[in-house]
């Protein structure tokens, strides 16, 4: 039996939509404890609370159906996309738990295969998987349960930036795209190989090079894509403007998205910034990209000018597309101005 | 003409490609007629609509089918045909006026002496604020974008050329890079796509 995974709509593109989500979490009653660093009112990456004085623990869970047919593959994706979270909080790997839903029928060497890959990234990042849950479905979806911690005043946050941070983002951007195209066929080898690359990449070894650096605001790029997670960001207090030629991208990636290798979830981002953002001169396949749910995407990181470059130099020697993307400013008309 | 596609259980890009697919199969103008099981397949049928010029509506039949209809007039349909890039270049040789770019890409002009260079960039961006047939665009980049941002010499020249109807565009990577985000005073930001179509698309560069 040949073994590779069906693909229909996978990684963070399954994704329920931003909008729907804000709508239901929004009616939620909210109780109130201290020690509850970080909770779902400001759309963070993880929950955070504190243990002790000198101690929190990050919680965060991410699993998804396969975008890539390949099932090691898959797992490791699934594995670095989860663990991602507690590193866009600045944290560390301990423990992680399984998530896995899986048909009956199908062959159980695949299943080993996902899991394999999952269990290699998690000794990358210095964790233990500890157990797991697994369910009988209809499609494949694998993902992981993680802990992690973190000192309380070294956490962090999605919000924080203030007017002339400069804006890095660590991984290429073009995911979504790239696994679409490969989809009906129309991806180069190159995009796709690149695609992998950047997916199966921890986001330990940016996480690891920015905390030696005064970042005000820091999250990891996923299937709400560049803008919609930079919306979180500025919430309602700054702005921000961003370059798009200077977008880190799959090579190839604007070019599938000109001949309309996009997804659903990319127009679900594009209905939920909706006129909170200001195209200048931006290219069709280019904003498609800005839209572009990424899968294990890299982190986005708000710091001092004076800092960006030197934070640059180093992170690029992970040896994936990265770059400056833009800057915060003082809150203006529109949240983000692209151009 | 008119074609179907059944796109029902599809996911994006799937509903899309096949469109477009049927759209360039018309042989002239036409109808494309798809159906979809969600909105926002709809959605993306529109954006493509967007691109190629067609004519897009849409009803909803029954819950969880779409019908979308895409009116593809014979200009449309020879677009399609064509591909874009040829498009584009008749577009190019066809303009009748020959287009001038002015380039600055220095806060300084030529080499030598930079307090030098300096007070000839300023007389130059004057100078060009004087001559008959002034520039359809003047771009600012690296160096070059230090002039169109406050506590420039040159300000009030450029300015002028702006209420001229001179177009003046300075890289926002440039003003990233030097901290200059909010000190833009004249003109508008741009990205490279622009500079470089700008570029490209001249009969005539001027660059100091």
């Amino acid at each position: 039996m040949e073994e590779k995974l069906f693909c229909k709509t996978g990684g963070c593109g399954a994704k329920l939509g931003p909008k729907k989500l804000s709508k239901v979490l929004s009616l939620l009653d909210k109780k109130n404890d201290p020690n509850l660093l970080v909770g779902f009112d400001h759309s963070d990456d993880a929950a955070v609370y504190r243990v002790a004085d000198d101690l929190a623990i990050v919680h965060t869970l991410d699993f998804f159906p396969p975008m890539v047919e390949d099932p090691y593959t898959f797992g490791q994706i699934a594995a670095a996309n989860a663990l991602s979270d507690i590193y866009a909080m600045g944290g560390d790997v301990t423990t992680a738990l399984n998530i896995v839903c899986f048909p009956d029928e199908m062959d159980l060497n695949i299943l080993g295969k996902i899991m394999m890959g999952g269990n290699d990234k998690v000794i990358e990042a210095g964790g233990v998987i500890a157990g797991g849950h697994s369910i009988n479905d209809t499609d494949v979806k694998y993902g992981l349960s993680v802990t992690g911690r973190v000192h309380p005043d070294k956490l962090l946050r999605n919000n924080g930036a203030i007017p002339g941070d400069t804006l890095i983002l660590t991984k290429p951007l073009g995911i979504g795209i790239v696994t679409s195209a490969k989809r009906v066929g129309q991806v180069s080898d190159e995009a796709f190989d690149m695609a992998v690359k950047s997916m199966t990449t921890l986001n330990k070894y940016a996480s690891e090079i920015i905390r030696k650096y005064d970042v005000h605001a820091c999250t990891d790029v996923t299937g709400f894509s560049l803008l919609g997670h930079l919306m979180e960001m500025v919430g309602g207090e700054v702005s921000a403007n961003i370059i798009s030629a200077d977008v880190p991208r799959i090579r190839g990636a604007v070019r599938y998205a000109e001949n309309f290798m996009i997804t659903a979830a990319g127009q679900r981002n594009r209905n939920f910034v909706d006129d909170n953002v200001e195209f200048h001169g931006v290219p069709f396949g280019m904003e498609e990209l800005l839209f572009d749910p990424q899968t294990s995407g890299g982190l986005l990181i708000a710091l001092p000018r004076e800092e960006a470059y030197s934070a640059l130099e180093e992170i690029k020697k992970i040896g994936l597309p990265c770059g400056i993307v833009g800057s915060i400013t003082e809150r203006k008309e529109k949240a983000i101005d692209v151009f | 003409m008119k074609k179907t596609v059944d796109a029902l259980g599809k996911v994006c890009p799937v509903p899309v490609i096949k469109a477009e697919q049927a759209a360039k199969e018309l042989g002239g103008a036409g109808e494309v007629e798809v159906f979809v099981d969600n909105k926002t397949a709809v959605e993306n049928l529109k954006k493509l609509a967007a691109q190629k010029g067609f004519e897009a509506s849409s009803e909803n039949m029954a819950t969880g089918i779409y019908r979308v209809s895409l009116a593809v007039s014979e200009e449309a349909y020879q677009k399609l045909q064509q591909g874009e890039e040829e498009v584009a270049a008749c577009e190019v040789a066809g303009a009748g006026e020959k287009k001038t770019v002015v380039v600055i890409s220095s806060d300084r002009m030529g080499e030598g002496n930079d307090e030098l260079g300096k007070v000839l960039i300023k007389g130059f961006i004057f100078a060009i604020s004087e001559q008959e047939k002034l520039p359809d665009t003047m771009l600012f980049y690296n160096g070059g974008a230090k002039l169109t941002c406050n506590g420039s010499d040159s300000l009030e020249d450029i300015r002028s050329l702006e209420a001229a109807g001179v177009n003046v565009m300075t890289c926002g990577t440039c003003l990233n890079h030097y901290g200059l985000t909010e000190e833009l005073a004249v003109g508008t930001v741009t990205n490279m796509y622009v500079i470089a179509e700008t570029m490209t698309g001249a009969d005539l560069i001027v660059k100091p």
